[in-house]
């Protein structure tokens, strides 16, 4: 266990080799090798930390590597002085230990299947792929080891960097630099909310250690009806966690990370980034439970995201698409469960759901590959004749996510449904429709994509229209080398992805047996084991619910049943009466509209937010270009000035005043060039002005001051 | 053996010792086999080497020498490796530069040695006369370089102007340190303190101190002291202007803290003012006239300019912490500056001067190396994390508001955010700007290698394990004595 840090840093090091070395020197298969080696001895080392762990009497283990910033003194709220003191401190718990297996293990698989996936990527860009994929992981195991707040900050924004260079990857494509830049500036928002707690943090404990602010925050009363430092910590937290897991109103940001390469959705959607802010508002359990008012919107927020992002995924016709609002719903039930007390919930949710959903990225990326670089539903079908592997693989997933027994997905969400039930019964129903649309647009997309009539490009001698538009869009998203190669219709993937579909296949089949529900008689494993992460006390009884098994069977059964019904309507719709969705969606036109367009809300911060940025900072740019012509000597250069500020201003904020002051200042630099005039006895007087100017000073203060 | 010294004082003196032997062997070398660049090369370096290993072994002494002229102590030690590896590093990037400008490297290299001798007696007088001679030696030996390109008026003028002016100063200051001797019958800075000590301040000491501030305010160029800077650096071989910018500036601060800090304790509200004053305006105009200068060495000039009215802050708090915190930043401005004048060394080649801000254009493209080091350098002046420049900032402006000096830690704030601006263009210019290059391609030969290695390591360092550096620095403003211990004042 004391070689935890090494964790993070095996990737690491893969990606600075990679992005030193490798783009210039390194062949593909050395490139590949280097990042699964890392990445595989980081996978091996958690293993051995996670069974060391188990074993040991007191499960927690913090590791010091060096100092990073030595004490500096600085005044807190109680009116001491803290020392602002963060060494780079590894903790390594029962959370941590799930979260370095999950983020190594489908992070490894990902790294796999990516070696054959990113095949048609010319070299340099293969080996700049893994090493963004390596420091991708780098990040993600410092976010989650991290013993301090400032060390998981350090990872928070190392994968926001990590996700705006992947989703940027092919940026020679405007849409996909845009969603890079979207993905970050929206992830800013969430940043700067997070950022002020732990400031906030800071000022109230005088330490940024999560134990020591656990503790601390154990010893406070709970805010019951009142909101107090600790509600305004959490509220900030929540906003950070808000921004990085994609919940309304900063989720728009996540579908539009589909312009990654797929195994970037995948490692983005399932092991990494998104799940940073759930882990984060586990982390700090201790601190939202003594904030009860922020526990409610913290289970509103995700409900309401789960219900909405359900809706729009109803509706979308790209494959990937449909997964990315599975993915925002998904994480909204993970909040759900926090905001209702069920931590231990929703770090179950977060581990299944990281199987099942790295199964269906990489299943759906492995369709997408097969069908030459297409991803609308409409223009698939029937393929499960051509890629029974994937078919099958990705299907299990689907019953996984949907909730029938007895795959993952229906213990972790049985168990969150449960869970909300006790404490809620409004939240509780709005999840359980979410969990019908879930089985309902899950199945959707598998009979859309395998069954029916094949509704793709033709491919072979007939050289049709549709196959020159499938190249040319092939030729889009690829370097030059996809031109040379013929796409002779749909086909299994090779073994390097279909392996870690299968392996992630039967991860998304069993995982959920680690916490069965005690009604079946067997003991739930994985809560009581994740107890002491959520507390603040070493020795602390999980507690037994005293609801009576009957209760948790019928809302057991009747989930079951919703989610059959959801994938029975989607049988109904597209598989038996294709042309029923057609009209429905015709009868309903206004209500499809608005799903399709994702409730306009990109529409909405573009009317507002961006458009009255650009608008302000254009208003303001017109303004000075006026004064500026007003200015001789300096016209050329304010120009310059102007339209670098305005510049800054379309981007950033908007801030009149710093015009004003470029101005002052370089209207200051340019009187000081004219006072250097090389003379030297200008030079000399100006020496003697001084000292002149010191006595003067000196003789004021003694005799008038 | 003269009068009064002991074989003790010979021993304490030996690094001086070596580097005045070192000095006087190149001479001959050069005289004796000339045009062995290499040879004299490695001379030079070696006896820098010899001298930094004795140094560091008198780190943590705490004695007086020579008859209570030279104090060898911790403070001394750590000023005296600062200016010895900012001299081994001027010698590594001073000989591809040399050859270019067709320079005889013996008598160059012995004046180097001859002014770090000055800046070692610098570092470690504890007497005015002392101090003063070691000035000297140090000034005299600047005149000659910041000349050596003789066919070259712009460095005749800058030599010139340096001595003309540096004359001048330096009346000034033997005058307020006559108006020191005056009233207190002595030179030595402890008979000096002592004889202040629970007296009035007359005006007389008011004057003196006015004038001791103004003639190292012109030797560590603050303004309005500040005047000869931009043109000399301009003027000066470019390995000269580097060494100028860092060597003799923090020999001046060694002298500058003996003086004030062990000599004229009593006189601490004054100078504090006086020095707060300096600090305020040598930031403030250093950044501001550094906005639009398109020559790059004058760009430096006014940037240095600005840093030592950032490195002032910590003479004005004079707190343990404040004094740690500034030798701290010296350490870091070592590799900084040092490393960005390597690479306008390096831009001069045998067709192009190379010192403008537009022969950086697309400098990403036809070096990437040499671009990432100088952005590197310039994020790490500008004070941008995780650069060491940052580290060194944080500590010195948190010494400030720990010390009560609020707002003179908010003015130096705004004005790095100022100074961000030039640092940047630097980048602009070598990532975004794509004009046709000029001039022959940028060799990095392998003596500039090692001095660009050693500035990029320490800035990459030191700004992210700053606490060795750190430690040594405390340790040396400890052994300065009449600094007030680490007071709190904010938080009750």
């Amino acid at each position: 266990m004391d070689l935890i840090w090494l964790i993070p840093l095996l990737p690491g090091i893969g990606a600075a080799l990679n992005g030193l070395l490798g783009v210039r020197y390194f062949s593909k298969r050395v490139a590949a090798g280097v990042a699964c080696v890392t990445m595989g001895g980081a996978l091996l080392l958690s293993i051995g930390a996670f069974y060391q762990l188990l074993g040991a009497e007191h499960r927690e283990h913090v590791v010091t590597v060096a100092q990073w910033i030595p004490p500096i003194p600085l005044a807190t709220a109680s009116g001491e002085i803290g020392a602002f003191e963060v060494p780079w401190a590894f903790r390594l718990d029962p959370l941590s230990g799930m979260m370095i297996l999950i983020v190594t293990g489908i992070g490894f698989l990902i790294h796999l299947y990516s070696v054959a996936y990113m095949d048609h990527e010319s070299r340099g860009a293969y080996a700049r792929f893994f090493c963004y994929l390596n420091l991708f992981c780098f990040f993600m195991l410092m976010l989650v080891l991290g013993s301090t707040f400032l060390v998981m900050f350090v990872g928070w924004e190392g994968v926001g960097l990590c996700s705006y260079l992947l989703i940027g990857f092919w940026y020679h494509k405007q849409s996909a630099s845009d969603a890079g830049k979207k993905a970050f500036i929206v992830n800013r928002v969430g940043d700067w909310g997070f950022m002020l707690g732990i400031f906030l943090i800071f000022f109230t404990f005088g330490t940024l250690d999560f134990r020591a602010v656990a503790e601390a925050a154990a010893e406070m009363p709970v805010e019951v009806g009142g909101f107090g430092v600790l509600s305004a910590i959490c509220l900030l937290l929540f906003v950070g966690a808000v921004g990085k897991s994609a919940q309304i109103p900063l989720h728009i940001w996540l579908p539009d990370a589909m312009e990654g390469p797929t195994p970037v959705s995948a490692l983005i959607h399932a092991a990494t980034m998104v799940t940073a802010g759930v882990y984060m508002v586990g982390r700090n359990a201790v601190l939202f439970s003594h904030a009860p008012m922020v526990m409610q919107v913290v289970a509103w927020v995700g409900v309401l995201t789960a219900l909405l992002a359900a809706t729009i995924g109803l509706v979308q016709t790209d494959i990937k698409k449909v997964l990315a609002y599975s993915t925002v719903s998904q994480l909204g039930y993970m909040f759900l469960a926090t905001g209702v007390g069920a931590f231990g919930a929703a770090a179950f949710h977060l581990m299944t759901h990281a199987f099942f959903k790295a199964l269906l990225f990489l299943g759906s990326g492995s369709v997408i590959h097969a069908m030459n670089d297409e991803q609308d539903l409409r223009r698939m079908g029937n393929m499960r004749l051509y890629m029974p592997v994937t078919f099958i693989t990705m299907f299990v997933g689907s019953l996984a996510i949907a909730g029938v027994p007895p795959f993952s997905g229906f213990f972790s969400k049985d168990e969150i449904l449960y869970r909300t039930y006790l404490n809620n019964k409004l939240l509780w129903g709005l999840a359980v429709v979410t969990a019908g649309m879930t089985a309902f647009y899950m199945f959707r997309l598998i009979f859309m994509t395998f069954f029916g009539e094949y509704r793709g490009p033709s491919w072979g001698h007939q050289e049709g229209e549709d196959h020159a538009e499938a190249h040319a869009a092939a030729d889009d998203g690829h370097d030059a080398d996809a031109q040379g190669h013929a796409w002779h219709g749909p086909h299994e993937s090779p073994g390097l992805m279909t392996g870690p579909l299968w392996m992630l296949a039967v991860g998304a089949s069993v995982a959920g047996l680690v916490g069965i529900p005690a009604a079946f008689g067997f003991r739930n494993l994985i809560e009581p084991f994740l107890e002491p992460s959520f507390t603040a006390g070493a020795a602390h009884e999980a507690t037994e619910h005293a609801e009576s098994h009957l209760l948790e069977w019928g809302l057991m059964g009747f989930s079951v049943l919703i989610a059959i019904a959801g994938i029975a309507l989607a049988y109904h719709f597209y598989v038996r009466r294709p042309e029923r969705s057609e009209q429905l969606a015709k009868h309903w036109a206004g209500a499809h509209r608005w799903l399709t367009n994702k409730y306009y809300v990109d529409e909405l911060y573009g009317a507002t937010a961006i458009k009255g940025t650009i608008g302000s900072a254009r208003g303001l740019w017109t303004v000075d270009r006026h004064v500026v012509d007003g200015a001789v000597n300096g016209a050329g250069w304010l120009t310059r000035a102007c339209a670098w500020v305005s510049h800054v201003f379309d981007k950033y904020l908007v801030d009149g005043m710093f015009n004003l002051l470029a101005w002052v200042c370089t209207e200051g630099s340019y009187v000081f060039r004219r006072v250097q005039t090389g003379l030297i006895q200008n030079y000399a007087v100006a020496t003697l002005f001084g000292v002149f100017a010191f006595v003067t000073m000196y003789l004021i203060a003694r005799y008038v001051g | 053996m003269p009068a009064g010294f002991s074989a003790a004082d010979f021993l304490y003196i030996l690094p001086e010792l070596v580097l005045i032997g070192g000095a006087m062997l190149l001479l001959s070398l050069s005289v004796l086999v000339p045009r062995r660049d290499g040879l004299l090369l490695w001379t030079a370096l070696a006896t820098v080497a010899v001298t930094l290993v004795l140094v560091v072994r008198f780190f943590g002494l705490d004695v007086t020498a020579a008859r209570g002229l030279l104090a060898i102590d911790s403070f001394a030690a750590f000023f005296k490796v600062i200016v010895l590896l900012s001299a081994a590093l001027t010698l590594l990037m001073s000989a591809p530069y040399l050859r270019v400008e067709g320079i005889r490297v013996g008598e160059y290299y012995f004046l180097i040695l001859c002014a770090t001798v000055g800046m070692m007696f610098m570092a470690s007088g504890v007497e005015l006369i002392t101090l003063f001679i070691g000035l000297e030696t140090m000034a005299v030996s600047f005149y000659v370089l910041v000349g050596f390109l003789k066919p070259n008026p712009r460095s005749n003028e800058a030599a010139v102007k340096y001595f003309l002016l540096g004359g001048f100063s330096l009346g000034i200051l033997l005058y307020g340190m006559s108006l020191i001797y005056g009233v207190t019958g002595t030179t030595s800075l402890a008979g000096i303190a002592a004889a202040l000590r629970g007296q009035d301040t007359s005006l007389v000491l008011v004057l003196a101190v006015i004038l001791v501030g103004a003639g190292m305010g012109f030797k560590i160029a603050a303004v309005p002291f500040h005047m000869w800077a931009p043109d000399v650096y301009e003027g000066a071989p470019t390995p000269v202007t580097a060494f100028l910018s860092v060597g003799s500036k923090a020999a001046s601060f060694a002298m500058l803290l003996r003086i004030f800090v062990v000599g004229l304790p009593a006189l601490a509200q004054e100078w504090s003012l006086l020095f707060y004053v300096l600090a305020v305006i040598s930031m403030t105009v250093g950044n501001i006239a550094a906005l639009t200068q398109s020559n790059l060495k004058r760009m430096l000039a006014y940037s240095s300019i600005a840093h030592v009215g950032y490195l002032l802050i910590g003479v004005v708090v004079r707190t343990e912490r404040g004094v740690a915190a500034m030798l701290l930043y010296l350490g870091v401005y070592l590799f900084m500056q040092l490393g960005a004048f390597a690479i306008v060394t390096a831009q001069r080649r045998s067709d192009i001067i190379g010192d403008e801000l537009k022969d950086l254009s697309g400098l990403s493209k036809r070096n990437p190396l040499a671009a990432f080091a100088m952005g590197f350098f310039m994020l790490s002046l500008g004070g941008i994390p995780p650069t060491a420049g940052f580290m060194g900032k944080m500590w010195l402006f948190g010494a400030a508001i720990d010390a009560g000096f609020i707002w003179l830690a908010v003015i130096a704030v705004a004005n790095s955010a100022l100074s961000i601006y030039y640092y940047i263009r630097v980048v602009v210019f070598m990532w975004i700007n794509q004009e046709e290059p000029v001039g022959s391609p940028i060799v990095i030969g392998p003596a500039m290698k090692v001095a660009l290695g050693v500035a990029l390591l320490g800035t990459v360092v030191l700004g992210i394990y700053p606490q060795f550096l750190f430690e040594q620095a405390e340790v040396a403003a400890r052994t300065l004595q009449g600094i007030t211990a680490a007071t709190v004042v904010g938080g009750q």
